[in-house]
């Protein structure tokens, strides 16, 4: 499925670029998670958001939702796993890919840090992709450490073709199905000699050949290594352009103040400078 | 020659002749392997004649993806004279892995 613009991010900043960008005729694609499970829904009052005070995060998201939806913006509910630049842009999510001819990223901020020995055996039993890499631990234990709401539906995923899966995460969500075993832990760290052979869940060892490790979002720089950052932030020029040519920044991930006002600005100057890339592009 | 697609047989075949071996490991049901296909039928092209350039599908041979310890895909793995030289894991751009054939030609 081919894109003018695809925008990784379905928050405030994310919704404006694409937004902007069916302002100028452009057709716009919005990965991310579903809207109601952005950190903002859990605001309860905004007070800086010029003309709409008082309003709740979950009001602001359901209206800038909405906005995005009537001006024809596409959707699609997951996690991007994978970015290429390679005549454009490939962002595959799941099992399907979908072609961008400029990029927009506005993933917000990944609030949580790698776990011990996450990078060492990335590929070598540690995953983000159930979809992509369950079949190969079929017969096999596997951990799924959960970060977000849909995860337990990842983990009965690959309960149902053959892993033998154990869940951890702080708490127990209330979507994770009673036969799947739940270790309540908040700290993991990953072990191994050459793969992965277990997890330690606050300090208790569980021996597993695989790990899957579900998080909201993957951080911009293991989407695009190539981008440069500042201070753990996307850098950006005025026009919200990154060092990379057609992809750009805006919200949270490119600095403070993280605010819902910055975002939508930094959003609608990010879809139209993609425009004019565009525009340049087919020149 | 074109982009090969092996079975257990092909592939072995292949490994045991001279020269240089590029073999995807991949899954239909895989995005990140979909999106890394065209730039693995490029280099197919554009080695033809100097290196075997091949895609394994893991779902139909999980004998060789067994033998390879394949945990995660897509999984690119160089072979020269039948040996393992080298292995990529996910998604990289295509001068990645052209870097590595140019290498070992």
């Amino acid at each position: 499925m081919q894109y003018d613009l695809i925008v990784l991010g379905s928050g405030p900043a994310g919704l404006a670029a694409a937004v902007a960008a069916r302002g100028r005729g452009k057709t716009a694609l919005v990965v991310g998670n579903r809207w109601q499970d952005s950190p903002l829904a859990k605001a309860e009052k905004i007070d800086n958001y010029l003309g709409l005070p008082g309003r709740t995060g979950y009001a602001l998201l359901e209206a800038f939702q909405k906005h995005a939806e009537d001006a024809g913006v596409e959707f699609v509910v997951g996690r991007a796993i994978s970015v290429m630049a390679w005549n454009g842009f490939s962002v595959a999510v799941g099992s399907d890919v979908y072609q961008g001819s400029a990029l927009v990223m506005a993933p917000g901020v990944v609030r949580q840090a790698k776990f011990p020995g996450e990078p060492e055996y990335l590929g070598r039993g540690v995953s983000y992709c159930a979809t992509c890499d369950g079949m190969n631990f079929r017969g096999r234990d596997v951990v799924v450490a959960g970060r977000t709401p849909d995860a337990p539906e990842e983990a009965a995923f690959l309960q149902r073709i053959g892993c033998r899966v154990t869940y951890t995460a702080p708490k127990r969500p209330d979507n994770l199905p009673d036969e799947i075993p739940f270790i309540a832990a908040g700290k993991v760290e990953i072990r191994g000699e050459q793969t992965v052979t277990g997890v330690v869940l606050d300090g208790t060892e569980v021996p597993c050949a695989g790990v899957f490790i579900l998080r909201a979002s993957l951080a911009p720089t293991d989407l695009l290594p190539a981008l440069e950052t500042d201070g753990g932030y996307i850098r950006v020029d005025r026009a919200m352009a990154t060092n990379i040519s057609g992809v750009f920044a805006c919200g949270d991930c490119t600095g403070a103040p993280l605010q819902v006002a910055k975002g939508v600005g930094e959003g609608h100057v990010a879809g139209l400078s993609a425009c004019e890339y565009l525009d340049k592009q087919n020149k | 020659m074109a982009l090969q697609h092996f079975n257990e047989a092909s592939f072995d075949q292949a490994l045991a002749q001279p020269g240089l071996l590029v073999a995807d490991f991949w899954a239909e049901w895989c995005g990140p392997c979909k999106m890394l296909g065209p730039v693995v039928e490029q280099l197919a092209g554009t080695y033809d004649g100097k290196a075997v350039v091949g895609k394994v599908n893991v779902d139909e041979e999980p004998e060789l993806a067994r033998r390879y310890g394949i945990m995660s895909i897509p999984t690119v793995i160089f072979f020269k004279d039948g040996q393992e030289i080298d292995k990529r894991i996910g998604v990289m751009p295509a001068e990645e892995f052209t870097k590595i054939i140019e290498e070992n030609l």
